[in-house]
């Protein structure tokens, strides 16, 4: 493992040796506070995303290494028209791994394949986050000790929503997993997702009503309708606030459903559902952090 | 309707009808100095049609941009007016700077100088990705 930056790189073994990290970081969190004493972590943020890189600078904090952050583009090498690969070559000079966020697909590939040393991506435009999808499956683990046997609903944006694309992805390798696709006909999943679910006869449902699926689903994955992933801001302002989780839609839910979103949350999931023991967004922000820093130690060799 | 016979040179042959223009604009072969005759349409008991390029010198192709517009064609080398090798084409499983990536989110729209890289992702359709952000060939 070199470099992280699609999730369909890792091994389901791969995935369940960091989930196996990550569980021992919990258990054990001063076996590792000094871990990655002498290290430094790059995050590189062209577009901003703060809670992302506070997640990977706190994760790279708790190891005991330290942080070299270029948080805005604007002030960063790139506004003076710098390529990403000269940047890649240069920061390896200054740290041992880097964490890159870019609005361009493909950015942290071309990162990888200039650097001399490990780079994570950290969400490059609407292509790629696997950290946020190991803290999703990480998460998944958590509450229901499995991943075998689930039925898992994704909720709101599924066209442009990159974090369902990559959790189903993942997903999929399991045995007997279920997906339920609840969403407007505007934001339906890619037909090339559903195209591979087809391929290799996972099975799946596609509807407009949550309250109808509710009491079927172990996991219910809500999602933003993102503004930025529109083009035109009239489609936005019509389906930003079709699907809203409120504590009466969860009536019938089952009593172990565990309802995640990837944050932050507009207002498709109301506060009020906080208090449910239900909900597990704010865990998964957690689980993110344990799964980055069990995937730096993994890339530093330091596990 | 005749066209010499080359002695030595390249006849690029069994061209689906209709792409032989694509191939000639494709492999460059504007640029060169010597004879090149493009034969559109010609009777093939195989094909039916087929178009051909002749080109007289021996020039090396790319076999990447043949074997992606129709692997279906075959290169004939040709030496001292004697057939000295035949060469069949394979789908590439990679394409540099064969075409072009059309996503405006890709990298490749703000680094000038990145090649267009894209990799052969399912080959009963013929598909090609742009291997950075897995787009489609001819698709935005």
């Amino acid at each position: 493992m070199k470099s992280v930056i699609d999730i369909r790189q890792l091994s389901v073994e791969e995935i369940d040796g960091l989930m196996e990290i990550g569980r021992d970081i919990i258990a054990n969190p001063g076996k590792y506070s000094e871990k990655c004493r002498g290290k430094k972590l790059a995050t590189l943020f062209f577009e901003p995303s703060t809670r992302t890189r506070l997640s990977f600078e706190a994760a790279m904090y708790e190891l005991g290494g330290n942080v070299l952050t270029m948080a805005d583009a604007q002030s960063s090498s790139a506004s003076k028209g710098e390529s990403v690969a000269d940047t890649a070559k240069v920061i390896s000079c200054y740290a041992d791994i880097i964490a890159m966020r870019h609005p361009k697909e493909g950015a942290p590939m071309v990162a990888a394949m200039n650097a001399t040393i490990p780079v994570i991506n950290a969400g490059d435009g609407g292509h790629n986050h696997p950290t946020q999808t190991l803290a999703d499956l990480f998460t998944i683990h958590r509450e229901k000790g499995r991943f075998e046997g689930l039925t898992v609903g994704f909720c709101g944006d599924l066209k442009f929503g990159r974090t369902v694309h990559s959790l189903i992805t993942a997903m999929e390798r399991y045995k007997d997993v279920r997906f339920v696709l609840i969403s407007p006909d505007e934001l339906k999943l890619p037909s090339y997702v559903k195209n591979t679910l087809k391929e290799k006869e996972i099975p799946y449902i596609q509807t407009r009503d949550l309250l109808l699926v509710m009491p079927e689903l172990d996991i219910l994955y809500m999602t933003r309708v993102q503004k930025e992933r529109f083009f035109n801001e009239e489609d936005y302002l019509r389906l930003k606030d079709s699907y809203i989780l409120t504590p009466e839609k969860l009536v019938e839910a089952k009593a172990d459903l565990c309802i995640m979103h990837p944050l932050p949350r507009v207002n498709e999931i109301s506060v009020a559902v906080d208090s449910d023991p239900r909900a597990c967004y704010f865990k998964q922000v957690l689980n993110g952090k344990y799964m980055r820093m069990a995937l730096i130690l993994k890339l530093l060799d330091l596990a | 309707m005749n066209i010499d016979s080359i002695q030595d040179g390249i006849v690029i042959d069994h061209i689906e009808a209709g792409k032989g223009m694509e191939i000639f604009r494709l492999l460059g072969l504007d640029a060169l100095d010597c004879q090149v005759a493009i034969i559109k349409n010609a009777a093939s008991r195989k094909m039916g049609k087929k178009d051909m390029i002749k080109i007289a010198a021996n020039i090396p192709v790319n076999t990447d941009i043949l074997g992606y517009v129709d692997p279906g064609v075959t290169v004939d080398v040709i030496h001292n007016g004697a057939l000295v090798e035949k060469k069949k084409m394979e789908l590439p499983e990679k394409l540099t700077n064969v075409i072009f990536c059309r996503n405006p989110r890709c990298i490749t729209t703000t680094e000038q100088e990145l090649p267009h890289i894209f990799r052969l992702t399912k080959r009963e359709t013929r598909e090609y990705r742009c291997i950075y952000c897995e787009t489609k060939s001819g698709k935005a």
